[in-house]
């Protein structure tokens, strides 16, 4: 099994394949080791990435010019190559076996159920993986009206962003009479930082298409659009292929299964704009115009695309169906907490050592997942911050590490659930920078439409531009909070109703840095370029070189056992002997 | 001079479509003429054929599409993907995406930037290469992320990206 995802292939896993043929021909194995291409496997800071069955060895780092050794080592003497196998930091012995390394052995798969397991351009694969048998379930032996209700039952809640309860959008739909309703599935993954339903599309993109037909089944639905990223030009490849394949089986198409049940989906390319995450502006921007939000209601399970009754999922969501109609919903909602049920699928990115995607029981809490599953922050710094949720979201400092992950626990913190990007930050993240990032992005996107959300985001950014230049004024810290409120009371649609909250979350648990950067003038993490001094402090300085050895541009003095000195003739302020200093030696 | 004058003029001195590209633009609009809602996949497709959408274009398309040229601009320039600007032979696109940011992407920016003497969207004067920023190209595990036309690089320091960017001639 070796991974195809865009991940890995970034990383020559392709290459890695057709070195693994050549090198099996040769030795005339072809016959007993099968090679299959599967979607990403999660471990992608890992990459190129192969996992070989049955013994379950999980190969990471795999080169095309290493092939030879592992085939001769692993499938002629029968022994795992330690090379490859994976060394959790600051230990010596390798782990073998996939699921007993701790970024696998915490997570449970349940919308990431085929994982590393097939082929996502074989139909036949998902099939034997009970693949289409809760769609079959659903057409032949449930009623709409059971379907609902066995949702509702399960409690799951939608995976995009807001949590809404699926059983309950469905029912809305259900209730509403019309000939002509569309299901549509978002699969337009906005959030910067988030690759889940990217991974899910090219990994299992059957999964997507089984759950719609299923929504479609309970909402009585011919027609459906699933909205992708113009960017994720693999999983629309994917899709295409499994739309295809289904229809060959007769799962798509006229009279699916003979239910005498007609259901057709097609590919809607998105062009880049954030705001057509939101379920509006996803359907003005499928009806060809400009992607911008409306007010509601009219509800889309009202009116929605063009003007009919019409159900949009996340690609998640979606993801998360078939395997509750075949099991049912007890056996769903045995995982999770009380409001939150089944797992969620993370993005792990930033400063952690184990960077990828993982899937874990709601409730999980947040220490779990940075430190056992993602192996804690890279060269030992420390962990300052987690960013949820995105340009909508918070960031999680340290100091609640312990939170539960689930919908409930998170909007407490000021964070919001969100698709599921977790970007990890350490000390050398600065926050009122990190909140200006955040804002250039939502002032960028927002499409204009209503004034608190264009101008207001726009005199936040201003506001923290001039905070992070060193010209911030006193009482700047209230009118961002000022600001944000009214921000997020009066804007049309949710991009900016929850603009203001990294801004609000930043000031909530970091505001000695914003203070720091207003009265004194100085950056404490020493990103924002102006506030920065770029001059060695001699009392700190442990006269280590590292500095020195790091600068480009011949600007440090130093020599062994001396204090480093920075010539600003020459420093072209790259900030490269502040990332070396490990003693925070250098303002 | 009208703004529109100006426009028009600046288009009629630089752009350059070849009439085969009409002729491709033709069967395009031909496809998807009768279908709603179709303005994205043709403009998409247009820009595919051209490298850009360049404003006569934009104009042959509104007339083919019988639609006022306002609105065929209005979604042109409301989509990042689209670009009304001709682009390099290599493109660069760096991540900008919360992932890659705080991997330090924006220091790959300004390297690029001081290097090749452009700023973001613009193209190098030899027409070689053309810098945009993105937002997340979804291979966030693998940050700070680099696109060269096809070819993803992950893991990128500003201090290297340049030896990357010199492979591409
Ligand atoms: C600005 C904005 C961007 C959004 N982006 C996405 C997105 O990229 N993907 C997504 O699934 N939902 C996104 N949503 C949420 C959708 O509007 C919608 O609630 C969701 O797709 C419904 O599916 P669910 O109930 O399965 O979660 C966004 C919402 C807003 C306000
Ligand atoms: S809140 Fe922002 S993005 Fe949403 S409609 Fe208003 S201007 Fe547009
Ligand atoms: S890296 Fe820091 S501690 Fe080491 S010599 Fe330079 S300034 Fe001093
Ligand atoms: S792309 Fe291979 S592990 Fe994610
Ligand atoms: S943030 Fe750069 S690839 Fe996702």
């Amino acid at each position: 099994m070796i991974c195809a995802g865009t991940g890995c292939v970034a990383n020559g896993s392709l290459k890695v394949k057709d070195a693994l043929e050549t090198e099996l021909i040769k030795r005339n194995l072809q016959k007993e080791v099968k090679i299959v291409l599967t979607g990403c496997n999660g471990f992608c800071a890992k990459g190129p990435v192969m996992v070989v069955y049955p013994e379950d060895i999980f190969y990471q780092l795999v080169k095309p010019e290493d092939v030879p050794h592992l085939v001769e080592e692993h499938f002629i003497k029968g022994r795992p190559v330690q090379k490859f196998l994976y060394t959790p930091p600051a230990d010596k012995n390798t782990i073998p076996v996939m699921n007993d390394i701790p970024f696998f052995k915490h997570q449970v798969l349940r919308a990431l159920r085929n994982r590393s397991l097939i082929d996502a351009e074989k139909i036949e694969e998902y099939i034997a993986r009970d693949g289409y048998m809760a769609a079959a379930k659903a057409l032949t032996e449930m009623t709409p009206e059971q379907i609902v209700v066995e949702m509702k039952k399960s409690g799951l809640r939608g995976r995009g962003g807001a949590g809404f309860l699926t059983g309950l959008k469905w029912e809305l739909c259900a209730r509403v009479s019309g000939d002509i309703k569309y299901i549509l599935c978002n699969g337009d993954e906005g959030d910067p930082g988030a690759f889940m339903d990217r991974s899910v599309m090219e990994a299992d993109p059957h999964s997507v298409l089984e759950g719609m037909i299923i929504a479609a089944k309970a909402i009585n639905a011919h027609y459906g659009y699933i909205y992708v990223r113009a960017e994720y030009p693999l999983a629309v490849q994917r899709l295409q292929l499994a739309i295809e394949s289904a229809k060959d089986h007769g799962l798509l198409g006229k009279d699916i299964l003979g239910t005498g049940f007609d259901l057709d989906l097609e590919i809607y390319q998105g062009a880049g704009a954030f705001v057509c995450g939101e379920e509006t502006a996803l359907m003005a921007s499928i009806e060809g115009k400009r992607g911008m939000p409306r007010a509601k209601p009219p509800f889309p399970a009202v009116k929605g695309l063009w003007q009919r009754p019409s159900v949009l999922n996340n690609v998640e969501t979606f993801a998360n169906i078939p395997p509750i109609i075949l099991h049912g919903a007890d056996w769903y909602a045995s995982l999770g907490t009380e409001k939150s049920k089944g797992t969620k699928v993370f993005a792990l990115s930033g400063a952690l050592n184990n960077i990828g995607l993982v899937e874990v029981p709601m409730g999980t809490p947040l220490k779990t997942i940075i430190y056992d599953i993602g192996g804690g922050i890279k060269n030992n710094r420390k962990f300052k911050a987690v960013q949820m949720g995105g340009p909508s979201g918070g960031c999680i400092p340290g100091s609640l590490i312990d939170t539960p992950v689930d919908f409930e626990n998170i909007n407490k913190t000021g964070a919001i659930m969100g698709s599921g990007g977790m970007v990890v930050m350490d000390e050398t993240t600065c926050m009122p920078a990190m909140a200006k990032f955040f804002l250039e992005f939502t002032e960028d996107e927002s499409c204009g439409k209503c004034v608190p959300c264009r101008i207001g985001n726009k005199t936040l950014l201003t506001i923290l531009q001039r905070i992070t230049n060193g010209e911030g004024r006193e009482g700047d810290i209230e009118l961002l909070l000022d600001l944000s409120q009214q921000i997020k009371d009066t804007s049309l649609c949710g991009l900016g109703q929850t603009s203001p909250n990294p801004v609000l979350t930043t000031i909530k648990y970091f505001r000695d840095e914003y203070e720091a950067h207003i009265k004194e003038h100085r950056c404490p993490a020493r990103v924002c370029t102006p506030l920065v001094k770029f001059v060695v402090d001699q009392s700190k300085c442990k006269k280590c070189g590292q500095c020195f050895k790091a600068c480009p541009a011949g600007a440090l003095k130093w020599e062994k056992g001396q204090v480093a000195y920075i010539d600003p003739e020459k420093c072209t302020k790259c900030k490269s002997c502040i990332k070396a200093c490990r003693f925070w030696s250098i303002d | 001079m009208s703004t529109e004058a100006a426009a028009e003029q600046t288009a009629t001195n630089n752009e350059v479509i070849l009439p085969e590209m009409y002729t491709r633009i033709d069967a395009i609009i031909e496809k998807y003429k009768d279908k709603p809602g179709s303005l994205i996949p043709v403009l998409q497709q247009a820009q595919e054929v051209c490298g850009y959408l360049p404003h006569l274009v934009q104009r042959y398309i509104a007339k083919g599409m019988n639609m006022s040229p306002s609105v065929v601009f209005g979604v042109a320039t409301f989509y990042s993907y689209f670009t009304l600007v001709p682009r390099g032979k290599h493109v660069i696109r760096v991540c900008l995406g919360t992932a890659c940011y705080v991997k330090r992407s924006e220091e790959i920016i300004e390297k690029i930037k001081a290097e090749l003497d452009l700023e973001v969207g613009e193209i190098t004067r030899d027409k070689k290469y053309s810098l945009e920023a993105v937002r997340c190209l979804g291979a966030c595990g693998l940050a700070p992320v680099v696109v060269i036309g096809q070819d993803t690089y992950g893991d990128v320091a500003a201090t290297k990206v340049m030896d990357i960017i010199k492979k591409y001639d």
